[in-house]
C-alpha cells in the first residue's frame, strides 16, 4: 500500500514532471497564459496519461521490442483523438483556446517519457497510479504558472477580476517572453526548494534579491 | 501569389517564429542549443523533415482523409477524426526513411546528424506546422513555403540562441538559477526582441 502511495505522490513532487524532468515544456509554456485553459490541458494530458499507460502495460509482453516506439505512439495518438472528439464535441470553447495543442498531446514527452520509462516495466495497477500522480503534478505545475501568468499579465484569475482595473497589468506576462520568464524563475524557485540547503542564508532573503534583480 | 508567399515565408521566420513566440520544438531548443554545429545540423534535420512531411500529410489530408467533389463543391467522405493518428505515423515513417537513406547513401551527412534525427519524431514543431498548415486553409505551394520558413525561423532561433548560451554560461547567476532556469530567462529576452518584429511583413508586403 505505501508504495502505491509513493508512486502516486512521486509525480507531485519529487520528481514533478516539468519542473524536475523537465518534459512536455511546450505546452506548459504555451497554454499557461490563463488559469482555465491550463486545468482543461492538464486534464486532457492526465486522462491520455492514465489511459496509454494502462494499455501499454497491459501489452507491454506482447509489443515486440523493436517496434515498441511506434505502437506506443499510435497508442497514445488514439487516445488523443478521443479526447479531441470529447472536447470539440462538448467544450467548444476550451477547444478554441488549446487550438493546436490539444493534437500536439500525441508528442508531449511526459506521455511517451512515462510509457518508456514505467509503464513498460511495471504492472497494470501501479501504471495507472503513475499516470494519474504524473497527471496530477502536471496539472498542478500549469495552475501554478498560469496563475502567476493570468494575475499578473491580466489580473483575473478563472476570468475574475483579482487586481482592480484601474492598474494597468503587465501585459508582457501572457505573451511569450513571459512565459519562458516565470517557467526560469519556478524551475529556479522549485530547485531551491527540493536541494537541502547548505549556507546559512534563509530563502525569503535570497529570493528578494533574486527579485529585485530582475 | 509571389508575394504572399514571401509574406508567409517571412511571418513564419520572424513575427510568428516557432520557438520564441509560438512555443513550438522548445525540447530540441533548450536540449541542443549549446554547441552551434549541433544546433545547425539538427535546424536542417529538422527543416528537411518539416517541408517532406508536409508534402506528404497536406496530399494526404486533401485527397484521402476530407477529398472535396469538384463538381458539387461538398465532402465525398469525412476521415478528418484519423488525422493525429495518420500525421504522426507518417512523420515517424518519414524521419525512419530520412535515416535508413542518409545511412546508406549519404554517410557523412548520416554521421553529422546521427544523434538527432531520431529525436525529430517527437519534435512538436512538425505535427504543429503539418496540422497548422491545414487548420489556415493553405493550398499546396503556401504549406510547402509555410513549412520550409517554420524551419529556417527554427534555424535562426537555434543559431542566435547559441551564441546568448555560450556567454550565459560563463556567468555567475544565483545558485538557485544555474542550468536551465537562467538559460529560459535569457531565452525570455531573446524572445522579447522577437516581439519587436511584430508589423513589420504588413509593413512591407502590404498583406
Amino acid at each position: 500500500m505505501s508504495k502505491n502511495i509513493e508512486v502516486l505522490t512521486n509525480g507531485i513532487l519529487k520528481e514533478n514532471p516539468v519542473l524536475r524532468l523537465v518534459l512536455g515544456t511546450c505546452p506548459t509554456l504555451a497554454v499557461t497564459t490563463m488559469a482555465s485553459n491550463a486545468i482543461g490541458m492538464g486534464v486532457a494530458a492526465t486522462f491520455v496519461l492514465i489511459c496509454s499507460n494502462v494499455v501499454i502495460s497491459a501489452l507491454r509482453n506482447i509489443i515486440p521490442n523493436q517496434v515498441r516506439i511506434p505502437a506506443y505512439v499510435t497508442i497514445i495518438a488514439g487516445f488523443v483523438s478521443v479526447v479531441q472528439m470529447l472536447v470539440k464535441a462538448y467544450m467548444p470553447a476550451l477547444d478554441k483556446s488549446l487550438g493546436v495543442f490539444l493534437p500536439l498531446i500525441v508528442v508531449n514527452c511526459i506521455i511517451l517519457g512515462r510509457a518508456e520509462m514505467f509503464a513498460s516495466k511495471n504492472g497494470v495497477g501501479a501504471s495507472a497510479l503513475d499516470g494519474l500522480g504524473m497527471g496530477i503534478g502536471f496539472t498542478l505545475t500549469l495552475l501554478l504558472m498560469s496563475s502567476i501568468r493570468e494575475i499578473l499579465g491580466a489580473g483575473t484569475w478563472f476570468g475574475y477580476q483579482i487586481i482592480p482595473a484601474s492598474i494597468d497589468p503587465f501585459t508582457i506576462m501572457t505573451s511569450a517572453p513571459g512565459g519562458f520568464f516565470v517557467f526560469g524563475a519556478l524551475m529556479a524557485a522549485a530547485t531551491l526548494l527540493t536541494t537541502p540547503r547548505k549556507k546559512k542564508e534563509s530563502p525569503s532573503g535570497k529570493e528578494a534579491r533574486e527579485g529585485g534583480e530582475a | 501569389m509571389a508575394i504572399k508567399l514571401a509574406a508567409i515565408f517571412f511571418t513564419m521566420i520572424l513575427v510568428d517564429n516557432y520557438v520564441l513566440s509560438k512555443f513550438l520544438g522548445i525540447c530540441p531548443f533548450l536540449g541542443v542549443s549549446k554547441k552551434l554545429d549541433s544546433a545547425v545540423g539538427m535546424s536542417l534535420a529538422v527543416t528537411f523533415v518539416m517541408v517532406m512531411a508536409t508534402a506528404v500529410t497536406w496530399t494526404l489530408q486533401t485527397f484521402l482523409l476530407t477529398p472535396v467533389d469538384a463538381v458539387t463543391g461538398e465532402l465525398k467522405w469525412d476521415f478528418g477524426y484519423l488525422q493525429t493518428i495518420v500525421f504522426i505515423l507518417v512523420i515517424a515513417i518519414l524521419v525512419q526513411l530520412v535515416e535508413t537513406v542518409l545511412k546508406k547513401y549519404v554517410p557523412s551527412l548520416y554521421n553529422a546528424l546521427g544523434v538527432y534525427l531520431p529525436l525529430i519524431t517527437t519534435n512538436c514543431a512538425i505535427l504543429g506546422v503539418t496540422i497548422l498548415n491545414i487548420d489556415n486553409g493553405y493550398n499546396f505551394a503556401e504549406s510547402i513555403i509555410c513549412a520550409l520558413g517554420a524551419g529556417i525561423g527554427f534555424l535562426v532561433a537555434m543559431v542566435l540562441f547559441s551564441g546568448v548560451r555560450r556567454r550565459v554560461e560563463q556567468a555567475n547567476p544565483p545558485k538557485c538559477f544555474e542550468g536551465l532556469p537562467i538559460t529560459l530567462v535569457a531565452a525570455a529576452m531573446v524572445s522579447m526582441s522577437f516581439m519587436g518584429f511584430g508589423g513589420i511583413i504588413e509593413a512591407i508586403f502590404g498583406v
